[in-house]
């Protein structure tokens, strides 16, 4: 289950962008299989008939909120730089996240270097560390309310 | 297609005059980071974006392109972060510092 998924990805990627010629298939489906035992034996994640829901959820939530947030970061950076006197009040704040894995804790931090005013720093397990702009909050309860609830509520339902 | 293309080009030189700026105007590093990774990440979208309506048939390996860039980007500057962090600079205006517990020690906050 796990190979065949991934290689039949691996594949499709290989021939979307390389185009439909016979030598392509060939050389993709040689590529693709090597890529699928090396990948499949050295990458730790799971394959299961719920994927394609957490791939939807994945696309039409979390990408939507990510750019908007992006572009209200952009916006917030560009306030800042044009105004004459820099409003700063920074500070290194810590938070505990509830996601598990490795990689639903590496989006949530690049989430959270891309949104206001933060910039994610280090992970030492649960607890994460980050630059903030302007320390709002006094608990790391009200800090994590501030920087990562919204993105921890998306991509808890898409990494289980 | 043309007109979509220029904006989009326009949008992204825009978004990266911005992190320049970001970079000269802020006041210590991490700021500096801050401002020129997130200029920089939408910059890049928009330029490619702008590639893509140029090229219709790029925008498959546009959007690979867009998808590195997503994930390297936030990674790059948080390296950058922890070492800076690590060689020992602290701005002057710190209102809190949750990080010395874990990286802390070597240094006593002058600087």
């Amino acid at each position: 289950m796990k190979y065949v998924a991934t290689f039949l990805v691996l594949f499709a990627s290989y021939v979307l962008l390389a185009g439909l010629h016979v030598q392509e298939l060939v050389v993709g489906s040689i590529v693709s299989l090597m890529l699928t035992v090396l990948i499949a034996n050295m990458v730790d994640y799971k394959v299961d008939f719920k994927l394609p829901i957490r791939l939807l959820v994945f696309i039409f939530v979390y990408v939507p909120v990510f750019v908007y947030q992006l572009v209200l970061a952009n916006l917030d950076v560009a306030r800042r730089v044009l105004s004459p006197k820099i409003p700063l009040n920074p500070g290194f704040v810590k938070i505990k996240t509830d996601l598990k894995g490795d990689f639903a804790k590496l989006t949530l931090a690049n989430s959270i270097t891309l949104t206001p005013g933060t910039l994610s720093i280090d992970v030492d397990g649960d607890d994460m560390y980050i630059h903030t702009v302007d320390v709002k909050g006094k608990s790391p309860e009200e800090n994590k309310k501030n920087i990562s609830s919204l993105f921890e509520k998306i991509l808890g339902v898409v990494f289980k | 297609m043309e007109i979509a293309s220029n904006v989009f080009l326009i949008i992204g030189g825009l978004f990266y005059l911005l992190g320049g700026l970001g970079i000269l105007r802020m006041p210590d590093t991490f700021n500096r980071i801050q401002a020129g990774t997130k200029a920089t990440t939408l910059g890049a979208f928009a330029l490619l974006i702008g590639v893509g309506f140029a090229n219709p048939e790029w925008v498959l390996k546009v959007f690979l392109i867009i998808l590195f860039i997503t994930v390297s980007n936030p990674i790059g500057s948080s390296a950058l972060a922890k070492a800076t962090y690590l060689s020992g600079y602290r701005p002057e205006n710190l209102v809190q510092d949750d990080l010395k517990e874990l990286l802390g020690g070597e240094d006593n906050g002058t600087n």
